[in-house]
This record gives C-alpha cells, structure tokens and sequence, in this order.
C-alpha cells in the first residue's frame, strides 16, 4: 500500500554565507514524506537536516530546488501564504522548548488555538501529553520534560497535518526524553499527524517508520523499520 | 483576553521599573508641553477678553494740549467708531512709611458715565464721587495698593502741579491698559515705586489747569481699518497741539511688554517640549531595541506558529504604546497642575482681573499626538526589525560576537591594562554604534541640565551689565521740563552727592525707509562715568561728536548698517524732523536704546544747553535726605534708585523665566535619572550572563562589578563634555529665540552651570551604579547559566 505524499521535497539546495566562506548546508536533497508516517531525520549536527526542517515548516527557503506540500510549492510561496501554512498546517517542536515565560501552560497552548481553524482546546492538548494537573504553571516553575511536552502539545493543538520535531530530547536526559517520545509517539498514532523527528541520537531511530540518514548536507541512506520499537523500549 | 494580550501585560509587568522611566520621561515632556501651551493659550485668551471686555483702545495719542472740540474731529477720520478724551498726568507721590520716591500716574475717568474704553475692572470700593470741595477721590491699581497694603477709605499724597494734595481711596481698580505697567524710564516693573490713580476728569483738569481741554486721547476703530492710516490722520490733527505721535496697541506699553513675554514664553512652550520628547524618543528606542533582542526566539516561535508580521508588529508597537499612553496621560494631568501653579504666579505680574486658565481639547490632543509621534519615531524601526525577522535566523542564537583589540590597545598601551579593563575597552568599542548612542542619552541628560541653568547665568549676566558696568550712578533725577545746567550744579551741591553727570532724553520715531520703531536718544556727555555705554566687548564706548549711535537689535530691527542715515523724529518739544548718520552700533541686552552726544541732540533739538535730568553718585548714609532734597524740588518729576531697580528686575525674572526654569529642572532631573538608568539597567542584563560566568570562574562581586559599572563609568564621563556641547548649541537656540526688545539673551554659560549639568549626571550614573550593584548581589549563577543565550 503506497500512503499520500504530505511533503514532496526535490533538488533543495541551501547555501549560508558565514562571514566570507559559504556554508552548503543542503547539497541536493530529494525527499518524500508520507501521511501518517513517523520519520526520524539522524545525522551528526551540521549535517543539514534542521536547516530540512526549517524549509519544510515555511521557517526557511532554499536557494534551490521545489517543495510541494498540498500541491503549492512552498518556495514559490508568498510571506503571507507562508504564515497561513504555518498557522493551519504545521506544529514545530524545538530543542528548547521555546515557551513564552510570561505566559502559563494553558496559555502557551492558547497561543495557537487562538488563531487556528478548528483546534482542539488546550486542557485537552494538554491532557493529550499528561500534563492536565500542570496547566497553570509557568514556563519556569516545570521540569525540562514538562515544558517540553507543553511545546509538544502547542504544536499539535491545531490538529496539524505535519508535527516537525528539531532534537526534542537534545535538552533532555534519557529517562525524561523517552517520556517526551511517547508522547510524540501518541500523537503520531491518535491523531494520524505525519511526525518528522530530527535527532543525533540514532537509538531513537527505532520508534521511527523510516530513518533517514543525514550526512554533509545530502541524504546518506533511508532505512525502513520493519517493526517500530515503543519509546519505553528505546535507551541510550 | 488573548493569550498575547496576557503576554503584553505580563511583559510590561516584568520591565515595570523600566516602563516606569520611560513613562516619567515622557511625562516630564508632555508635561511642560501642557503647562507651557496651557498657561500661555490660558494668558492670550485672557488678554483677548479682557481687551474686548474693558473695551480696551486700538489708538493712544498723547499731546500737550488740545481744546475739547478737536475729539470731533478725531472722530471724524472715516474709520474711527469712538473716541475720548483724558488728561494723564505724572505725580510725584508720599506714601506714609515708604522712604523711597513714588511716581504715581493720573488718569482722567468721565465724570457722568463709564469710559467709553479702558474701562476699570472694580476690584474693592467704588468709584470716586464728583465733589467740588472736600477731599478729592481716587481709584487706585491693585498692584500699587498691594504694594503698600492700601484700602479703600486711606489715603495718600501726591504734589499735583507743585501743590502737596491728600487723595482719598475710594477703590481698588485694574485696567486693561496696565496689565504690565512700567514706570517712566523703568526697564522692568516695580509696584511699590510706581502706581495709576484714576480721578474725575473735572477734579484733574481744575488742578492741571485743562478745563475744556485734554493731553491724551484713545480711539476706538472699526473693523477692517488699517490703525497706520488712522495714526497719520491724528497725527495731522495732533501735530498743532503739540501732538507726540499716535501710536496703535501693537506699540501701546503694556500691551507690547505682554506681547514680547509671550513670545519668551512661547519659546520656551517649543524647546523645552521638544528637547524633552526627543529624548523620550531616544530612550524608548533603546529600551524596545533590547526588549526586542532579548524577545527574538519568542518572535521566531510566534512566527513559527504562524503569526503574522502585522500582529507580531502590533504586539510590540502595542507595549510602546501603553507605556506612551500612560506617560502622557501623567503628563497632561501634571501639566495642567503645573500650568495652573504658573499661571497663578503670571498673574502676580501680569494684573489680568481674572485668569480664565483652561486646558484647551486640542492641546490634549496635540499632547498625545506628540507623544505618540515621538515614542513611534523612537521605536518604529525597531518593532519593523522584530515584525521581519526572518524566523528560521530568529530560532538561531545571535551571532556571537566578534571582538577585536581595541584602538586604544593597538596604540601599545595593553600591558598596562588587565583582563578585566580590557574587556570593557574592547566591548566598548565592539559596537560603536551602540556604544555611541548610550553616550549620547547621557550627554542629552546633561545637556538638559544646562538648559535650566542657562537661563540663570544668562539673567544673570544681563541685570549685572545692565545694572552694574553700564548704571554706576546711585540715583537718576528726571526733571519736568528741560532744565538748564543750573540745575545741575544746584543738585551736585546738596550735601552728599559726590558726583553728578547731566543727559538729555527725548522720545522719538527713528526710521529707516520703509521700517520704523519708537524709542528714546538718550544723550550724554563727555564724562560718562557714572552712565556709560558699552561695546561688545563691555569696554566702555566713548559717544562720537556727531551722528547716532544704535543698539545692534534695533539696527537689525530697521535694517540699518553704520554708515546709514536714518530719519529721526522728535515728539517731544518743537518736534524736530532729521537725518542722521549711524556712526557706530553697540551690543546692549536690554531695550532698544539710541544713543547721541548731548551737543548733537541740543543742536537738533534747539532749546539751548538744556538737561533732562542727572545721574548721581550718592554717599551711602546720606542717601534719604538727598531723596527728601529732590523731592522737594518742584522742577524734578521722579527720582529712579538703581538699587530698587536692580531689585524689581530679579523680581520680574525670577517670577517669570525662572520660575519656568526651576520647574523644568525638576522634570529634566528626572529624565537625565531615566535615560542614565535604563541605559545601565539593559547593560546589566544583556551582559548578565557574561558576568555570572565570571562569578563562576571565581570572580568578585567587585571585579565583576568592575566590568559593567566601568565601561559604563568611561561612556559616562565621554558623555559629560558631549553634554556640555549639545547643552551649548541648544542654549544658543534659546538665546535666539528668545531674543524681543526687551531683552537679547546672551549666551552665558558659567562654570557652576557646567558642574552642575556634570553633578547630576554623575549623581545619576552613582545611584544607578547602586542600584545594579544590588542586583550583581542577587545574581543567580545557576539559572543565568541554565538558560540559553
């Protein structure tokens, strides 16, 4: 059975001018995600796959190369068509949680169904990440794995049709990364979102459906798990 | 409440004590703006009222004598709607207890009805009853009365045409015609020496012999009539009664004084306001710019998650405006207390009968307009900056920064510097730009210090060359009538007076091509030493045999150069018509005085060898029995006291400009506390960091207090001097404009005022320096390196 294509991402290229040397950041990258699918994007850092990531959520564009999402290439896409795909149509989670300290968990969350189309409420994105006894602290007063599962459930609060995960347990120990991974993992089964998760850590790989191998800024290799392993099951 | 919302408030919330000095800041602005504008648009409303109200004259036309019927004609040149006549007269006057001599000034009232014009505004008693024998009754003005504490039912003296006349008070009056009244010859007011005594006009005329007859007459005109036109008629009609030049409201002395206050006044509404917001807009600028760069990731997640730059812009522009909102509404209520406060103290000085003060809807609206326009100039780039930031660049920390050596440790002096003092010449000069910008809020600080004081020294500087280096004489003597020199010498001989020096004064109307002015030749001998004329550079100017010698304002004022010939016409006497050449042109401050030999006035003016009066040189203790010599001396009509005129002038200042002053140095304290404040305040916490990394690696609270309490120390002490030459340029400004016929600004600045302006930077930059010291104490190594840069 071949699912839909969400994201069809072909010849990107990206080139960063650092100072006087121009960083390729992407070197050709063609690429396909599936609905529904859980991908782990596994590569060293710098190998090119936040800077992935960054295009495929709208954040970034390329130098060259297409990706279509929806049937519109988002790099042919305006700056206000960019804000509306990434207001109705993708969650970010980042490495460091980025919640706004003024505001509580509920409100972190509130943030986003404030201006999504038909969203699930907070208290309910919350409960989805076991967070529904920690709704009204602020950013300061949770552990790092709490706050991190207040983004996660920030970002798919919307109902998004893509969650794009950048090392959400690089700030995490192992215990409570894995906690975080099950909620992704959750999500990922509950709501049928597509997942992209960016990661150095290979052992997560296992939860994935695909692993796909980043290396100087191009695709190394794709592996195919044939049986996912459950975030409990992972270590490292 | 949106969740964003909710972060607005959190947010200002979270800057509180910052928000708070911006808010002063940009209170103090709005604040002079409203007490300036309001007390000034309070006072010209006032006037306007109280002219129509009291039916005040649009032409004044003094003469010597003219018979009764000659108002007709008057009030027949097509134009004039009324006309009535009066007798004025100038009186020497006995108040009991008072040593010093008082000039009062009668005024003829109609004896059947109101005057037509310059109606009196009753304040107590009422107005004198026609009474052919007993004691005559007079009106007098509020400010002379108060200045003796005078009733109605007291009476007075006054040596009405050589006889000595008890005058009953029937009543306290103000009028509109001396709402800032001058005595003869007298730069500034002075109420105790100086009084209007309003009387029946058959009362005045059988003392002054002037049945049927009047000296002085105002018109009334119609609408749409040119007052020039009308003033050559009259002059026509005058000139055979000794006509001494009509002249329209514009040149009327009271009126003309207000007229020349407000525009002082008007300046000072403009500069202080703008210097103010300016640097509101400044500090406001810094302060979003860092809240900004503190707040990058939060505008990347926000973008992220699919805001708009629009709503990302509104949310910033919103904390701006808040803050703004806040501070102008403090600032309207607080200059419209300040207003009230000042235009009380206007009226100690301006005799208005009332003041209507009111807090006009268009100065609040132009107060917020202002404000807001200077807080969105101030941070509009910012807030575009932070709407446009890219999100994916925003998710990345900021660059780290490149350093570099310094210029200052290239030149080789680096072995002498430690770590530490490295670190903050290289940060200092990391980025220039920034590092320039907070040495210019703290210069603004200074520089506004400056400005409060400026106006103290240059005051100063004006009454001490005025009173002191240019009058030397103890007393000046006018005489009645042109005396001959005998009179002269009989004065010099009474017992005290050590020196006595003759002049001559004559009212003219100087003219060149098609400008014209009123003013007075004052014409002195050889001598000079008790009188004297100064040049620009303050040296005494010795008057040239022949020609005219101008004020350089006045020159500037009729556009005459050295070398010119002016018209000059006399409207006293025969009133004689000439040319004369300008010979030279001096830089006197006060008025618009001209200058002659008095050989070359006498010859002009054709009445022989005659003196108008002497300045004398008194031995101190003999000073009250030469006052009560002159005063029974029937050829002298006022005596001036140099020192009582030094005192009325600081006491017409200090009312006015520096009551002004003193309020805006308060308010500039502020601000100069504010923009010293916030800078050290984002130094602090952009550096926070940084420093507790230093605490860690074990360094004092001292050393590290060292870094950011020493660049700051260095940027404070470059802005000092950057402050006083900002201050400099901006006192410059006000100088100019400030500049009237009363009186021409000098550009004094004196020491004390420079170490003032340093002194309270310093004490600023001290107090804040304490205040983040108590911060470092507080520093939390633990969480400040937990949290990503």
């Amino acid at each position: 059975m071949q699912a839909e294509v969400v994201f069809q991402a072909r010849g990107l290229t990206k080139i960063y001018q650092v100072g006087e040397t121009a960083v390729h950041a992407l070197r050709g990258v063609d690429l396909d995600l599936f609905k529904g699918e859980l991908v782990v994007l596994l590569g060293a850092s710098g190998s090119g796959k936040s800077t992935l990531l960054n295009i495929l959520g709208g954040l970034d564009k390329p130098t060259n190369g297409h990706v279509i999402y929806g049937g519109h290439d988002l790099v042919k896409a305006t700056e206000r068509e960019l804000t509306e795909y990434r207001r109705y149509h993708v969650g970010f989670v980042f490495q460091f949680y980025n919640l706004i300290p003024s505001l509580t968990a509920r409100e972190n969350v509130a943030v986003v169904t404030e201006i999504a189309r038909n969203p699930m409420s907070p208290e309910k994105a919350l409960a989805l990440v076991h967070l529904a006894d920690r709704m009204d602290h602020f950013p300061a007063q949770l552990s790092g794995g709490e706050q991190q599962r207040v983004a996660i459930a920030r970002a798919i609060a919307k109902r998004p049709a893509v969650l794009l995960c950048d090392e959400p347990t690089g700030a995490l120990d192992s215990i409570t990364g894995i906690v975080v991974l099950e909620a992704l993992a959750n999500v990922n089964q509950e709501l049928g979102t597509t997942t992209a998760v960016i990661t150095h850590n290979a052992a997560i790989g296992g939860m994935a459906d695909r692993v796909i191998h980043f290396s100087d800024g191009h695709i190394a290799g794709i592996d195919r798990n044939v049986e996912k392993i459950s975030p409990q099951g992972l270590s490292w | 409440m949106t969740a964003l919302t909710r972060k607005l408030f959190r947010d200002l919330w979270h800057m509180r004590s910052q928000a708070l000095a911006i808010m002063i800041v940009i209170a103090s602005g709005v604040a002079t703006f409203v007490m300036s504008v309001s007390t000034l648009d309070s006072l010209q409303r006032t006037r306007a009222q109280v002219y129509a109200e009291f039916r005040f004259a649009d032409i004044f036309a003094p003469l010597k004598r003219a018979p009764e019927r000659i108002t007709k004609r008057l009030a027949a040149i097509p134009g004039v709607r009324e006309v009535e006549s009066r007798i004025v007269a100038e009186v020497r006057m006995e108040v009991a207890g008072f040593p010093d001599p008082v000039i009062g000034r009668l005024v003829s009232i109609p004896d059947y009805h109101e005057p037509k014009m310059n109606a009196l505004y009753l304040r107590s008693g009422r107005m004198p009853l026609l009474n052919q024998t007993g004691q005559q009754e007079v009106v007098l003005s509020e400010p002379f009365a108060k200045a003796h504490q005078l009733l109605p039912g007291d009476a007075i003296t006054a040596i009405i045409n050589g006889h000595r006349q008890m005058l009953r008070i029937s009543g306290i009056a103000l009028s509109p015609e001396y709402i800032y009244s001058l005595g003869p010859g007298a730069m500034f007011p002075d109420n105790a020496r100086f009084g209007i005594l309003w009387m029946n006009r058959k009362a005045l005329a059988s003392a002054y012999d002037m049945d049927g007859a009047f000296n002085d007459a105002v018109l009334k005109l119609m609408g749409n009539v040119k007052p020039a036109d009308i003033i050559e008629s009259v002059d026509r009609i005058l000139a055979r009664y000794g006509g001494m030049g009509s002249f329209e409201r514009r040149h009327q002395q009271s009126h003309h004084f207000l007229s020349q206050e407000f525009i002082g006044l008007e300046t000072m509404a403009t500069i202080f306001p703008v210097v103010f917001l300016g640097v509101a807009a400044f500090l406001l600028n810094v302060v979003v710019t860092r809240v900004i760069s503190t707040e990058r990731e939060q505008i990347a997640v926000l973008k992220a998650f699919g805001y708009s730059n629009a709503t990302i812009g509104w949310h910033y522009l919103q904390l701006v405006l808040i803050i703004t909102a806040l501070g102008v509404i403090a600032g309207i209520f607080s200059g419209r207390w300040l207003g009230q406060g000042l235009g009380n103290i206007y009226m100690d000085f301006f005799h208005f009968p009332y003041l209507d003060y009111r807090l006009e809807n268009n100065t609040i609206a132009l107060a917020f307009f202002i404000g807001f326009s200077a807080a969105i100039a101030g941070t509009l780039h910012a807030v575009m900056r932070a709407a446009k930031l890219p999100p994916a660049e925003a998710m990345r920390p900021e660059p780290p920064a490149r350093y570099r050596e310094s210029v200052f440790e290239r030149s080789g002096i680096r072995r002498f510097l430690s770590q530490p003092s490295r670190m903050i010449l290289r940060h200092i000069s990391r980025k220039p730009l920034k590092t320039l910008l907070t040495i210019i809020g703290i210069a603004m600080a200074g520089a506004i210090m400056m400005i409060s004081n400026f106006q103290d020294d240059a005051i100063d500087h004006m009454l001490h060359v005025h009173y002191k280096l240019t009058h030397q004489e103890d007393l000046t003597v006018t005489f009645n009538d042109p005396a001959s020199r005998r009179a002269l010498y009989e004065i010099a001989s009474l017992p005290g007076v050590t020196y006595a020096e003759p002049f001559r004064q004559a009212p003219v109307r100087i003219r060149y091509r098609h400008r014209e002015q009123r003013t007075v030749v004052q014409a002195f001998d050889d001598s000079m030493s008790l009188r004297r004329v100064l040049d620009r550079n303050l040296e005494p100017f010795a008057l040239p045999p022949e020609g005219i010698v101008l004020n350089d304002y006045l020159a500037e004022l009729l556009g005459v150069n050295v070398g010119d010939h002016v018209v000059v016409e006399v409207l006293t006497g025969r009133r004689p018509k000439f040319e004369i050449e300008v010979v030279a042109t001096v830089g006197e401050m006060l008025g618009i005085p001209v200058y002659m030999h008095i050989d070359a006035l006498n010859r002009r003016l054709d009445e022989g060898n005659a003196i108008d009066g002497t300045f004398l040189a008194v031995d101190r203790p003999f000073m009250n029995a030469v006052h009560r010599e002159l005063q029974d001396m029937p050829k002298v009509a006022g005596i001036t006291i140099r020192e009582a005129a030094i005192q009325s002038a600081y006491d017409t200042m200090g009312d006015t400009i520096l009551i002004f002053t003193f309020i805006n140095t308060i308010l500039a304290t502020g601000i100069a506390f504010g923009v010293i404040y916030n800078s050290m305040r984002i130094a602090f916490s952009e550096r926070s960091r940084e420093l507790a990394s230093l605490r860690v690696l074990g360094f004092s609270r001292a050393e590290v207090a060292y870094i950011l309490l020493g660049e700051l120390a260095v940027l404070t002490l470059i802005a000092i001097p950057i402050g006083f030459v900002i201050g400099k340029e901006i006192c410059a400004m006000i100088a100019v404009h400030m500049n009237s016929e009363l009186y021409r600004v000098p550009l004094i600045i004196e020491m004390s005022s420079y170490a003032f302006s340093a002194a309270v930077v310093l004490a600023s930059a001290i107090l804040s320096g304490l205040i983040i010291w108590r911060r470092l104490e507080k520093l939390d190594l633990v969480a400040v390196l937990k949290t990503r840069e």
